[in-house]
């Protein structure tokens, strides 16, 4: 909901101390996931997600969440989905080039980011979005790239790991940006799943 | 005769590691290197599949410039393509820059047109996000954006010098290429330009090509900001300028181009003027004096949509060459002999 998305970055400070919380209970809960299987509870996380996301930021699922980059303000709602900053195009009042009637989603990104603690990571390069993740859940691909990181695992992918490589400053501040965890079946390439 | 040599009489180029400093063998890079004031100009693209065409285009440009930009389908509009362009002018031997925008082509198509564009010689590319599609000639297409500008510019910097595709596999011989990218200074949010330009800076640009400067204290503020960052000195900026054919037209740049800043008191100065289009180049000519004395300006980019044909004496004019003779006009002996 446009409102709310709005709402989100001038409450970007609040936001980012729930989403701390938020990770170091999905990062706290891997024991019980690898237990359970990620490839099981893929999908009723990645539905609440889904919805508390969707209320907050108009989230699309993109599976690789950088909200703490980018002043919680999702650049998924950017027409051209710049992951890295506003377009030359931004009209007059911080408006949208593609959609005039909205306001430029890395506008509000930049205001976000002055609001948070890590503001500054809004400068870092991201990655560009691995489409295979689309309708994944990013939560729980953090919580399994913070595990695995203690597990010293990585991926057999060699795409994933120069992606991680090229993007290292990203993969420090947001994992699920340029995920190196193996990913469970469920969680990939669910748009091309029936 | 071998069919090696055959390829390099027809002036085709050999691949060839870049100078020892430098990321390409381009002349651009060359020229920027040495601390001389570089001018660049952007061609119009033909809609046309005849290679006449493009020379013709590029003419006018060649005698006054390092390097010919070829746009890729600006403002969304559909050309022939900016590749194409770049290919026959630099086996002509004109120095080009290949725009590269993610619009209309994913990050597989990207990857290999950069490897494509080097092979036959180009070293020079500008990393674009693209306007969006709603304001060409073709609303219906589908819009791309699977990279943006600056994750173009860590993708072809990876492939450059890490000598692998996003995808991890290896290329044998990777392309040597100096990478630029574009700013708007006069665009909202103007406090947080800079620290954009620092982002692909960051990403890989090693030079920039703005947007069209007509707001001098704008640029100036975003230049000193600039100069604060200390971002001059790990990048050439080279302030794009164009001249206006008439208020009308400016206007109509303004409204329905995407990215165009024109302060009023341009245009009224164009209103009042006998011959609004000798004014327009006169603004063009005083603009460019104006941006040399700033610190941390490497050169010009000319953008004359429909007025190429003015470029060379507006260059001549501003006198920013100062007797350098101009790399591309040397080279258009290997051009080849048109009756």
């Amino acid at each position: 909901m446009y409102r709310l998305r709005l709402w989100s970055v001038r409450h970007a400070r609040g936001l980012e101390r729930l989403y701390k919380w938020v990770e170091g209970t999905m990062v706290a809960l891997d024991p019980l996931f690898a237990r359970i299987g990620y490839a099981r509870v893929e999908r009723p996380v990645a539905v609440l997600e889904s919805g508390v996301k969707g209320l907050l930021f108009d989230c699309e699922m993109c599976g690789q969440c950088v909200l703490s980059s980018t002043g919680m303000s999702c650049p998924m709602n950017c027409p051209k989905q710049l992951r890295n900053g506003p377009c030359g195009g931004v009209r007059p009042g911080g408006f949208c080039e593609v959609k005039p009637w909205m306001r430029c989603v890395w506008v509000d990104a930049w205001d976000g980011a002055q609001r948070m603690r890590n503001g500054a990571w809004i400068s870092e390069v991201l990655p560009p979005v691995d489409r295979s993740l689309k309708g994944s859940s990013s939560w729980l691909r953090v919580a399994r790239e913070k595990a695995a990181e203690r597990r010293h695992s990585e991926t057999k992918s060699r795409a994933r790991r120069i992606v991680a490589k090229a993007f290292a400053g990203a993969r420090r501040n947001e994992p699920a940006s340029a995920p190196l965890a193996e990913e469970p079946p469920s969680a990939v390439n669910r748009e091309a799943q029936p | 005769m071998s069919a090696d040599a055959q390829g390099h009489q027809a002036g085709l180029n050999a691949y060839e590691a870049p100078p020892p400093g430098h990321s390409s063998g381009s002349r651009l890079e060359r020229v920027l290197r040495q601390g001389r004031f570089a001018v660049t100009a952007e061609l119009n693209p033909p809609d046309s599949a005849d290679p006449e065409d493009v020379f013709e285009a590029a003419r006018p440009l060649a005698e006054v410039v390092d390097a010919i930009n070829a746009t890729d389908a600006s403002g969304a509009n559909c050309h022939m393509s900016s590749i194409g362009i770049c290919s026959l002018l630099t086996r002509a031997g004109y120095g080009t820059i290949y725009q590269i925008s993610c619009r209309d082509r994913n990050r597989i198509a990207i990857q290999g047109d950069a490897l494509g564009a080097a092979a036959m010689g180009v070293r020079n590319v500008l990393c674009l996000t693209g306007d969006g599609v709603g304001v060409g000639d073709q609303p219906g297409a589908k819009p791309v954006f699977d990279l943006d500008s600056v994750s173009l510019l860590r993708a072809l910097k990876t492939m450059r010098d890490e000598g692998v595709f996003l995808s991890g596999r290896k290329i044998t011989r990777p392309p040597p290429l100096f990478l630029g990218a574009a700013e708007n200074p006069c665009v909202t949010p103007v406090e947080w330009r800079p620290d954009r330009l620092k982002k692909k800076i960051e990403a890989g640009a090693e030079y920039i090509q703005t947007n069209y400067i007509f707001d001098m204290p704008q640029f100036e503020a975003f230049m000193a900001r600039v100069r604060d960052l200390g971002l001059h000195e790990k990048v050439f900026i080279l302030a794009g300028v164009g001249p206006l054919a008439s208020a009308r037209a400016a206007r109509w740049m303004r409204s329905n181009v995407p990215g165009i800043h024109i302060p009023e008191h341009v245009i009224e100065r164009l209103e009042k003027a006998d011959k609004p289009g000798e004014e327009g180049k006169r603004l063009c000519v005083e603009l460019i004096q104006q941006i040399r004395e700033i610190k941390g300006i490497a050169g010009v980019h000319v953008m004359a949509y429909r007025r190429e044909h003015q470029v060379s004496e507006i260059i001549m004019e501003s006198g920013v060459l100062a007797g350098r003779r101009p790399v591309a006009r040397r080279q258009r002996a290997a051009a080849p002999a048109k009756a």
